[in-house]
């Protein structure tokens, strides 16, 4: 994951770039057996350990997808953890320092 | 009464050009727009962030890193080494584009099989691999013009060869690379050509790739790119960094010399 977030005033801005296959289960392979659905279903984040997002996602989200949100009151230096959790059970967490 | 349907007739005669252009322009804007949106999260950051690992990984039979390559700068010199490619290398002889230097580094410094290596299916293998390294070296070059050398006897040569190829036309289409990207103002679908034979249209359109291409979710290399064109022209496949994709790579980019690169871009 690629995190970025920057502050402005009271707002932060923060950027998110994740690398996932993002399966749909609606694929066929080359032989023509069906591609299983791989994708994240779950994306938190946090400053300093405080949950501040949560999303629900699914299979029409684009592979590698990129978030984007604001969040206020985080100050230079706070941390923003993100964590996803895919369908497999796989999970991630990548950490930022908002500057 | 006279002078009232004149100045309306005016303003109609004023009106339909003007509104045409502004149609006409949302297209190309339209799709710049898109590309503006997109850029700020784009994924061939993905591939750089892996080609930087890749690139200082000691991987291969040999167990040796990428940081001796020699990209045209001098041994491990990445910064503006795209923007100078491709270039006249003297130790293997050969004019090579940035994909056919780093199948000589893999093969020298790391004991890989280039010739394998480049019959590989893009995007899997070692192909894969080649992805993440190009993504960070044309990224390490972004911004900077370009500026191809055409010092060498063999690099004008290239030059020649590539443009013969860029004009030659064959295939049961009776296509030529000209055939599209030889004027100004052509098209495919709503997507504006690069005219690939002076500048802008060369520097912006060689400058661009390696690029993110959003539909199908992958890295594109020059040569993938090369190989699509010959692919639609319904052409034989001419090789991965075959003298024929380094020849055309060495006429688009002395074409667009100045031309300031963008790569890696983001394509729909």
């Amino acid at each position: 994951m690629r995190i970025r977030a920057q502050a402005s005033g009271d707002k932060t801005t923060v950027r998110i770039l994740m690398a996932h296959e993002m399966e749909t289960g609606q694929r066929k392979d080359a032989a023509g057996k069906t591609i299983p659905a791989w994708f994240i279903q779950e994306v938190t984040a946090s400053l300093n350990g405080k949950t501040v997002l949560t999303a629900d996602w699914g299979p029409a989200v684009s592979k590698n997808p990129f978030m984007q949100f604001t969040l206020k009151g985080a100050k230079a230096g706070d941390k923003i953890a993100v964590t996803w959790k895919d369908n497999r059970g796989e999970t991630r967490t990548d950490e930022a320092t908002v500057s | 009464m006279k002078t009232t349907t004149c100045l309306s007739l005016l303003v109609l005669a004023g009106c339909i050009p003007l509104h045409a252009a502004a149609q006409q322009k949302t297209t190309a804007e339209g799709i710049a727009e898109y590309r503006a949106l997109l850029q700020d999260g784009n994924p061939a950051e993905l591939f750089e962030a892996r080609g930087e690992d890749l690139w200082k990984q000691k991987r291969g039979p040999k167990a040796a890193s990428m940081e001796k390559c020699d990209l045209g700068k001098g041994p491990g010199v990445v910064k503006g080494a795209f923007a100078e490619l491709p270039r006249y290398f003297s130790d293997t002889g050969r004019v090579q584009d940035m994909e056919s230097r780093l199948l000589t580094c893999m093969e020298t410094l790391q004991g890989f099989d280039a010739a394998a290596i480049a019959k590989t299916p893009f995007g899997t293998g070692e192909q894969k691999n080649i992805e993440g390294l190009v993504a960070w070296i044309s990224a390490e070059s972004k911004g900077m013009p370009l500026n191809l050398p055409q010092s060498h006897a063999s690099e004008r040569r290239a030059y020649e060869v590539g443009k013969r190829l860029f004009f030659m036309r064959a295939g049961p289409h009776d296509f030529a690379c000209a055939t599209c990207h030889g004027a100004d103002g052509k098209r495919i679908r709503l997507q504006d050509l690069p005219n690939l034979t002076k500048n802008p249209g060369a520097g912006e359109g060689f400058g661009a790739w390696p690029a993110y291409r959003v539909s199908s979710g992958e890295l594109w290399g020059m040569q993938r790119r090369l190989n699509d064109c010959f692919r639609q022209q319904r052409f034989p496949y001419p090789g991965y960094a075959s003298d024929v994709t380094v020849a055309l790579a060495v006429y688009m980019g002395v074409n667009g010399k100045g031309g300031k690169t963008t790569a890696p871009a983001i394509k729909r």
